[in-house]
């Protein structure tokens, strides 16, 4: 199970990064920062927002909830959190880019990660 | 003599195709949710060990569980709306249904025959036959003039077959009497501060505290004079202090209540509170490590356990209450999700969802005393819960 869960991500990585170098999205980035990145998605994100993305206590973050949404705002909501809800600000945890290249990845869809 | 023999051979050959598990009580039984592969691990703490793995319980990236109150039976609530009832001694799954699109928790009521379970999508409660899963009654969240369903969070089990619970948009606590299953009777109290965000009864079944999270203060029902309504405690108990972000919001369920003491989190502060239980009013704050998740009481009382939110969360740390002093501070691994206490609090068992580990420590002497792997761990639900109010 977890080493198809692994496949699949790593698949899936690759896949994305390949589209991310090809458009003008955020670029990936290295190892094993990239990993660090998925699992603070999976799992930090996910306490609020589901570890599938279908939402929580927060909204759900699936790519048909982003669709149309602008990324850059997006990404300021990461970094700056949104104020008056629980939503908090990642700055201090995330670089530009890394909040940019995470709203990326939600509007492809995360994987699942079971 | 052939008759002898015959009998003994048949029951030989009944045995083998039969294997009976061996007899035992489900008292040192227990599980704990692998949050990434939505299985469960069943554990027994008499010889700390895992003794089953059991699949297919749906999305547990957020799990709670209640247990029958013969111990046998544990009722997992999963992120996916999964009720799922397990049988801990056969290890397998006895019942499952998906009751609804996003869930948070559930209760098992005082007789053990309702299982309430709390839904964010669609906002409310529902009730199930404990036996069966069958369908008893939906109570929907409606407020805002029945317009909008808010996310209920923070339910408890209260003596008299009720229970309680907070809507998380609407701000209200409401009170449900489910003597009659399929008829249940909601009182609602309203405006009782801005998002309460989860909720714990005390041990006594007596008092139903909902933190809030839209504004620095508690939300008390004495269950005993639900009458007087709800009233708030500790209210800006973060006055003139910055509130700092929060990364993960406490859980109040298994909070420690000790003697005459509540010990509760001051949310976006690394502080737990004090309070003296019998006019819940502040004693004392405690500077901790980083904001506080959980709070649990040792057996006995003396000493609280604490864990802490992202970035935090890879500590934990002990506090003795008569001292007020922080006697330990332990590193379990990366991402401590939870903590559970044996019954008689000879061992608590700590997971770690980073390092895939979940550790066993003598309480006093802090030994490690055996660490199992455990795919991604959250929570660790031991069958004592099935005696306990509010677990």
């Amino acid at each position: 199970m977890k080493q198809t869960a692994c496949a699949v991500l790593a698949a899936w990585l690759a896949a994305l990064a390949s589209v991310a170098s090809a458009g003008d999205d955020a670029p990936a980035p290295p190892e094993p920062r990239r990993s660090q990145l998925v699992n603070m998605l999976l799992e930090d994100c996910g306490s609020c927002h589901g570890m599938t993305m279908k939402g929580g206590l927060g909204p759900p973050l699936l790519p048909g909830s982003l669709a149309g949404r602008d990324s850059g705002a997006l990404s300021r909501v990461i970094l700056d959190g949104r104020p008056g809800t629980p939503m908090p600000p990642w700055r201090p945890f995330l670089s530009p880019e890394e909040a940019r290249w995470m709203i990326d990845l939600l509007k492809k869809g995360v994987p699942h990660a079971r | 003599m052939l008759a002898r023999v015959l009998m003994a051979s048949l029951a030989l050959a009944l045995a083998a195709c039969a294997p009976a598990p061996p007899l035992r009580g489900t008292g040192d039984l227990g599980l704990v949710i692998e949050r990434a592969t939505g299985q469960v691990t069943l554990i027994e703490t008499t010889g700390r060990s895992a003794y089953a793995t059991v699949k297919g319980l749906g999305d547990l990236s957020h799990a709670s569980v209640v247990y029958s109150r013969d111990g046998r039976y544990a009722y997992v609530f999963g992120r996916d709306g999964g009720l799922t009832k397990l049988d801990m001694l056969r290890a397998r799954i006895a019942a499952r249904v998906v009751q609804a699109g996003n869930s948070i928790g559930g209760a098992i009521s005082q007789d053990g025959r309702v299982i309430a379970v709390a839904n964010y999508v669609p906002g409310g409660v529902r009730l199930f036959d404990a036996d069966t899963l069958a369908p008893l009654a939906d109570i929907p969240a409606r407020f805002d003039g029945g317009a909008r369903r808010a996310k209920v969070v923070g339910i408890a089990d209260a003596p008299g077959e009720r229970f309680v619970f907070s809507l998380f948009e609407a701000g209200e606590i409401w009170l449900v009497d489910a003597k009659d299953p399929r008829h249940p009777r909601v009182t609602r109290f309203e405006g009782v501060g801005r998002e309460p965000y989860d909720g714990l009864i005390t041990p006594d079944g007596r008092y139903y505290v909902a933190g809030l999270f839209g504004e620095d203060g508690l939300a008390l029902l004495d269950l005993w004079h639900p009458e007087a309504g709800v009233r708030r405690i500790l209210d800006r108990y973060g006055r003139g202090e910055q509130r700092l972000p929060v990364y993960k919001m406490p859980h109040l369920r298994g909070w420690a209540v000790a003697g005459d003491l509540a010990v509760l989190p001051a949310v976006g502060h690394h502080e737990v509170l004090l309070v003296d239980k019998r006019d819940w009013t502040e004693v004392a704050r405690i500077a901790v490590h980083g904001q506080p998740v959980f709070a649990i009481a040792q057996p006995g009382g003396r000493r609280v356990w604490v864990n802490f939110a992202f970035p935090d969360n890879d500590t934990v740390q002990v506090i003795d209450l008569p001292s007020r002093r922080i006697v330990a501070t332990l590193k379990p691994g990366r991402a401590v999700l939870h903590m559970e206490f044996t019954p008689r609090g000879d061992q608590v068992w700590i997971s770690a969802r980073d390092d895939n580990t979940v550790s066993v420590y003598d309480p006093e002497s802090f030994a490690l005393l055996a660490r199992l792997k455990v795919d991604h761990p959250s929570g660790i639900f031991l069958s004592a819960r099935a005696f306990a109010t509010g677990f």
